[in-house]
């Protein structure tokens, strides 16, 4: 099969927290279609790389580049013209604004009326129950109802790439799982998908290609299939 | 008159003086809720907008022309101000930021000073503002009318603005979450400048009312207005543009109220008990009456 | 290479403070019989000033208390013991309304100062104990309400203080000596402070609230020992100051004045106490500048108008400039430190590290 162009990829990139250096030299790739996932632990700099790709932190050097556009010199709402959404760490959804104004704010970066009524309706149709509490404040909604907002309010901007920072965290397995059969569903439907989670079970079993990152750099990295049977993994990150 | 008299007499002087600290209270509001920044500045801002309709009067034009022109000089002194100033430190700790707008209100009095001198003139307002109707013992001034009326349509409208417009709910959003608000593609930027340009028009229009109020422009008159916004701001929740109108409220109740209740020999000391009961309320409710207990950065 | 080492670590401790000593003693001495009397004010202004600063550093910088109203305290303790020290014949014709327990009263300089500072310190504990409960944006609202409270009492109790005309006739007690010599014992007293444990209790509360209570550490009484020991040396400098001024009014204690201290302290840097001196001796200096400019000048060939308040204005625009572009001021937080200037510039010698 011919080697096509990856849709995204960070060559060598460093980024510094001051004089603290989080990602030293990372380098990973993901094919148009692809769901990706980024596998560490805490303070590994899963969420940096994030960040950088989103624009929120500057690479001291290394480059990000997305559909031919390099990343690294280009503001946050500049990227998320492009097509690059983030769903972060966290969620931060608007706490005060309801559920339909967050929705909104979603769709900021889109022009066109018609299409971003299209595509609420297709977001409400994806998670029923933000359609029943569309009026709500969502700082009153559940964990689990939060996040899918915070999902539904990065698709609002037809991406063509979806971030997702650690979707499960504080998420009871019930609702990990319909979160996880959305981001399936969505991978179906042909969207390319950066995952990354501490879950890493949940996430080798949805992805095509996987990063094992730790101290800033990438230490693993290969078919999920592979990476699932490796022992390495299975020690440190599958508990067994 | 009446003791129903005289207490609503002063029910009406104390919603016309809130209403003009309103005005003032709802601009810092806007600006600290999106930036976090508590812009000392916004009673120099006042003064700027005063002397430019004093000046445009002076030179020949008409009073509304000259408030127009007076409103938009404000809105750009404002937003030179957050280009200059404020927006290299953006995310710096709020005690820089804080101070910042200390040396900027410096830099604008010390300006002032220098060009129109110390000496406070006299503002020509139009007759509309200087009427005085009396309702059997009761006298309102046309002014009070006009200034209640002007914050409450601001306010109307503002909150039509937030609520109902792109930039406006991405105002609420900023101030919100920030950093949500820049991963969902918010120019930031955009929203900050729309910010400092309504917090700015606004304090362009409450300073040709209060010059018009107080019958003179000097270059320190700012400071006694700014600071009272400023308490009102903080005791209705800094951030809130309620919380800021009904700190304003709150305040010119609270001043009627003291110079009332105060015997004649205290009766000067009436500030110092308005600030001992806005300390006292931050010992109890540190973030205003309707602030959330939210990000607080230091 | 062994030899060097051992000389510049073998520089007993006690013995950086007695150089120093000797040294401002030395410069003392020459500019007490050598310098102009002017010369010798802007020295004296100098020592109160650094008084002032390096105390709302200890608040400020060192326990993040970011009061706005300590020049309240000041204005406590200048017109305490003002009233105190001005002579009998004095106080019946610019202060008739006195209470009697005071009309009777002269002081000499050393009690009235003590007595001004004493009177500082309890009102800081009284408001303190309220006030310091509060954090970050909120204490600074508050200690600036304190401020307006004070100005507002000064102006209208004018049996007490003549209100807003000017108080004068106090007597000039102050000398370069007392001014520096109450300088230098501040910066002994709080160099002392914050390298006990009570320092690290201050620096702990700042940085993290919630760390420094689980290590136990009791915030508020960390935090009212700063403010009532900055409260104490302020009432002390502004005594001083009346002292020196011999004649002022409350708006001497007002925004402006504020201002011009908290300029000092940022620029030298909060969290040192050198980095405090340091701004306090640019920006004093900087000020007597400045105003001396706001004169005009005549070049000969140009003459530069008068501009007053051109020292004001450059100021605040330098003071926004700092901000900006260097937040973390001169010394950026660390204390001065010989050692580090020597091996710098020795690696700058030497080209790249």
């Amino acid at each position: 099969m011919p080697q096509t162009q990856p849709i995204l990829a960070l060559k060598e990139v460093y980024v510094s927290y001051g004089s603290v250096r989080a990602l030293k030299g990372v380098t990973i790739e993901a094919q148009e279609g692809e769901l990706v996932a980024l596998l560490g632990a805490n303070g590994a700099g899963k969420t940096t790389t994030l960040m950088a790709i989103s624009g929120i932190l500057r690479p001291r050097s290394g480059s990000i580049a997305y559909r031919g556009h390099d990343l690294a010199k280009m503001k946050s709402d500049a990227i998320v013209q492009l097509g690059v959404m983030q769903c972060p760490e966290g969620r931060h959804i608007f706490g005060a604004l309801s559920v339909l104004e967050n929705l909104q704010m979603g769709a900021v970066s889109r022009k066109d009326r018609q299409s971003i009524q299209q595509e609420l309706e297709r977001v409400l149709s994806l998670f029923p129950i933000l359609k029943q509490r569309i009026r709500q404040t969502s700082g009153t909604l559940s964990g689990g109802e939060q996040q899918m907002l915070a999902v539904g309010r990065a698709l609002m901007a037809r991406p063509s790439l979806l971030m997702l920072d650690e979707p499960s965290l504080g998420l009871a397995p019930l609702i990990v799982e319909s979160i996880f059969n959305v981001i399936q569903q969505l991978h179906n439907q042909g969207m390319t998908i950066l995952l990354v989670e501490q879950n890493a079970r949940q996430a080798l079993l949805v992805a095509n290609h996987a990063y094992v990152l730790e101290t800033g750099q990438i230490k693993l990295s290969g078919k999920a299939e592979e990476l699932r049977t490796n022992p390495e993994v299975q020690r440190l990150y599958l508990g067994g | 008159m009446t003791t129903f008299g005289n207490l609503l007499q002063q029910l009406i002087n104390a919603i016309s003086m809130g209403s003009s600290y309103a005005l003032m209270a709802i601009g810092l509001a806007m600006v600290f809720g999106i930036l976090r920044l508590i812009n000392f500045a916004h009673g120099d801002l006042i003064m700027v907008g005063s002397y430019t309709v004093l000046f445009l009067q002076l030179a020949g034009a008409p009073f509304w022309v000259a408030a127009l022109v007076g409103i938009a000089a404000t809105t750009l002194a404002g937003l030179i101000m957050e280009r200059v100033a404020y927006r290299p430190i953006r995310g710096a700790p709020a005690i820089d930021m804080l101070l910042t707008s200390f040396a900027v209100g410096i830099f604008l009095e010390n300006v002032a000073i220098l060009i129109f001198t110390p000496i406070s003139r006299a503002f020509p307002a139009p007759a509309v503002m200087t009427q005085v109707l009396q309702y059997g013992a009761l006298r309102i001034s046309s002014l009070d009318l006009i200034t209640t009326g002007v914050t409450f349509i601001s306010l109307v409208l503002l909150t039509l603005f937030v609520t109902h417009t792109k930039v406006g709910i991405s105002m609420r959003a900023v101030s919100e979450d920030s950093l949500g608000a820049r991963l969902t593609g918010i120019n930031v930027n955009t929203v900050i400048v729309a910010a400092f340009a309504i917090g700015s028009m606004l304090a362009g229009v409450s300073g040709l009312l209060w010059s018009a109020r107080i019958g003179k422009v000097d270059p320190l008159m700012g400071f006694y207005p700014g600071l009272k916004a400023f308490i009102a701001a903080v005791i209705g929740g800094m951030g809130s543009l309620s919380g800021a109108v009904l700190g304003a409220y709150i305040l010119g109740f609270l001043e009627v109220l003291f110079q009332g209740l105060l015997p004649a020999s205290l009766a000067p000391f009436r500030d110092a008990f308005v600030f001992l009961a806005l300390i006292v309320l931050l010992l109890f409710r540190p973030n205003g009456i309707l602030g959330r207990p939210d990000t607080e950065k230091i | 290479m062994k030899l060097r080492m051992l000389k510049t670590q073998s520089l007993p401790k006690v013995l950086t403070p007695i150089f120093l000593v000797l040294l401002l003693t030395g410069a003392l001495l020459a500019i007490n019989f050598l310098a102009s009397s002017y010369v010798q004010r802007v020295i004296t202004i100098l020592g109160i000033n650094i008084v002032f600063v390096v105390s709302l550093n200890l608040l400020n910088g060192f326990t993040g208390v970011f009061s706005l109203g300590q020049v309240g305290f000041m204005a406590i303790g200048a017109y305490t013991a003002a009233i105190l020290t001005l002579p009998l014949n004095l106080k019946v014709v610019s202060l008739p309304n006195l209470p009697s327990w005071l009309a009777g009263v002269q002081l000499s300089f050393v009690p009235a100062l003590l007595i001004g500072a004493v009177v500082s310190t309890l009102v800081a504990l009284v408001i303190g104990l309220s006030l310091m409960r509060l954090g970050g944006s909120y204490v600074s609202v508050a200690t600036m309400g304190f401020l307006v409270i004070v100005h507002v009492v000064l102006i209208n109790w004018d049996s007490l203080t003549r209100g807003a005309r000017t108080f004068a006739g106090v007597p000039p007690y102050t000398t370069l000596w007392w001014a520096w010599g109450w300088a230098a014992l501040t910066v002994y007293v709080v160099w002392r402070l914050v390298h006990s444990s009570y320092g690290r209790s201050m620096r702990a509360v700042r940085d993290n609230e919630i760390a420094a209570q689980m290590l136990g550490i009791n915030i508020m009484r960390t935090r009212l020992l700063a403010f009532c020991t900055s409260a104490f040396l302020a009432g002390v400098a502004g005594a001083l100051w009346a002292h020196y001024i011999t004649s002022f009014s409350p708006e001497a204690f007002y925004f402006t004045e504020t201002f011009s201290l908290i300029m000092m302290l940022v620029i030298g840097g909060m969290g040192s106490i050198s980095g405090s001196i340091l701004g306090t001796v640019a920006i004093t200096l900087l000020s007597e500048a400045l105003r001396n400019a706001e004169r005009g000048a005549n070049l000969g060939f140009i003459k530069i108008p008068p501009i007053y308040g051109a020292s004001q204005i450059l100021t605040a625009a330098a003071f926004i400039a700092v901000i900006i572009y260097h937040p973390q001021g001169l010394l950026g937080g660390r204390e001065f430190n010989f050692r580090r200037l020597l091996i710098s510039s020795h690696r700058r010698g030497k080209g790249k590290n």
